[in-house]
């Protein structure tokens, strides 16, 4: 049996943290990208369309992350794709990322005061143009803070990739724990290391959100 | 490849099982969990002390650490220090805690806009501090946030899929042994994603029907 050091176990659950951080990047970057896609389809002017991406965001966030994870890891198999846990993985947390910031967003886009729209339409904007330069700037603004906020569940959201067969932080600490034995010791570390990666963005989120309120402005 | 359900019918046992598995754990830590987030909601409101530091303390770490390694942590570490504990209290435990941390934060927002003046009255009229608080305070304060904490515990309930992963027999774990016997795993997978959808539509019902009873003097009101 090999002899585990506090220093071994710190140095490999550091760099496990790597991938935790590349899954998270990805998933945010894949989730932001289709989020504001669908945020303008629920957003349109036409049914079908508005409809469409609010059922995507309530089958997303009325099912569990891990049963999403599932479906992509074997029902791509099923289907006849042979994904990698990384594919699975990215897939699927970046349509899970999607979802819940596609309700985000169009929270903060209906948050803006109607008396916007009328005074843009009054103005002579279509709908296109009073988005695009009165409501959409404004909402902007509005969404910095919980986005933010989202961006630690991401990061948290990326542990349950390690179910299937993920090499990421928790899968790293579940690894170490079947070599080591030291359950106790590699959770609490594992939990800590998280801790550093999210805390920081909770306390950024919770600091834009008293600026933006405190300013006045809303 | 073709969807083939009929293969799941000889494991409607499991499924049934691992449902009410879900559904009882949900129920029970849903309650221990907003007692718990009162009670660390009533200290963390009142004036600074040590306890309430260390009740924020608990608050941030849950709230910035994954479900997973709090079920792992508790599950595997605390059996390793000698308190050994079952998977199925390993389960409640990490679901109480986390649904404690979240809704006592949500409901300090709600206690945070209570009128002092109404307090103030509560005191005067000679009700003790308890009887005002859970009046004039708590109630008041769980109507306000009643969406967010309803949201919070279907939440509870989706992230619970990871206690199959310390081997409680939920629904997931219904579906992961499924799987292994029949060797369907999309269309079981398919089918228990559909149980949750329904289970996370049929709670928001609940909470919605509860609510407007336990909430009635809300009802037309302006609070």
């Amino acid at each position: 049996m090999i002899e585990f050091t506090l220093w071994d176990i710190v140095r490999n659950l550091l760099l496990a943290a790597r991938w935790t951080i590349v899954l998270s990047l990805i998933a945010f970057a894949g989730g932001a990208t289709l989020g504001m896609l669908l945020t303008l389809l629920r957003l349109s002017s036409l049914k079908p369309l508005r409809l469409l991406a609010s059922v995507y965001v309530d089958l997303f966030q009325g099912t569990p992350l891990l049963m999403q994870l599932f479906l992509a890891f074997f029902g791509a198999a099923a289907l006849g794709f042979d994904v990698s846990a990384w594919t699975a993985a990215s897939v699927a947390l970046t349509l899970f990322t999607s979802a819940f910031l596609c309700d985000i967003w169009r929270g903060c886009v209906e948050a803006v005061p109607s008396g916007q729209w009328q005074a843009s339409r009054v103005l002579g904007m279509n709908y296109m143009q009073s988005m695009r330069h009165i409501i959409l700037p404004q909402a902007l603004r509005l969404s910095v803070p919980p986005t933010v906020g989202f961006s630690v569940q991401v990061i948290k959201g990326t542990a349950l990739a390690s179910v299937i067969g993920f090499v990421e932080l928790t899968k790293a600490g579940t690894m170490l724990n079947n070599a080591a034995f030291a359950p106790f010791t590699i959770f609490a570390l594992v939990a800590l290391v998280y801790f550093a990666l999210c805390y920081p963005l909770s306390c950024y989120a919770r600091h834009l959100e008293r600026k933006l309120y405190g300013s006045g402005i809303r | 490849m073709e969807l083939d359900f009929s293969t799941l019918v000889p494991y409607a046992g499991e499924l049934v099982q691992g449902f009410v598995t879900t559904v009882v754990l949900t129920a029970i830590s849903t309650l221990a969990g907003l007692g718990l987030a009162s009670l660390v909601a009533y200290v963390r409101s009142g004036k600074a002390s040590l306890l309430g530091r260390m009740l924020g303390g608990y608050v941030e770490v849950t709230r910035n650490t994954p479900f997973i390694v709090q079920l792992f942590f508790l599950f595997f570490g605390l059996s390793a220090l000698g308190f050994k504990i079952s998977a199925l209290f390993a389960a409640f435990l990490a679901m109480t805690l986390n649904l404690g941390a979240y809704s006592a934060e949500i409901l300090r927002a709600g206690i945070e806009a209570t009128d002092r003046g109404q307090l103030e009255a509560a005191r005067a009229l000679g009700m003790s501090r308890l009887q005002s608080y859970r009046h004039v305070v708590l109630i008041p304060a769980f109507a306000r946030i009643y969406p967010a904490l309803t949201s919070q515990c279907i939440i509870v309930m989706l992230g619970s899929a990871v206690v199959s992963q310390i081997s409680v027999f939920d629904l997931t774990y219904a579906a992961n042994f499924i799987q292994s016997r029949n060797f369907r795993g999309f269309e079981v997978y398919l089918v228990v994603t559909l149980i949750y959808l329904l289970l996370a539509v049929g709670m928001r019902q609940a909470f919605g029907f509860v609510g407007r009873r336990a909430f009635a003097f809300r009802q037309g009101g302006n609070a």
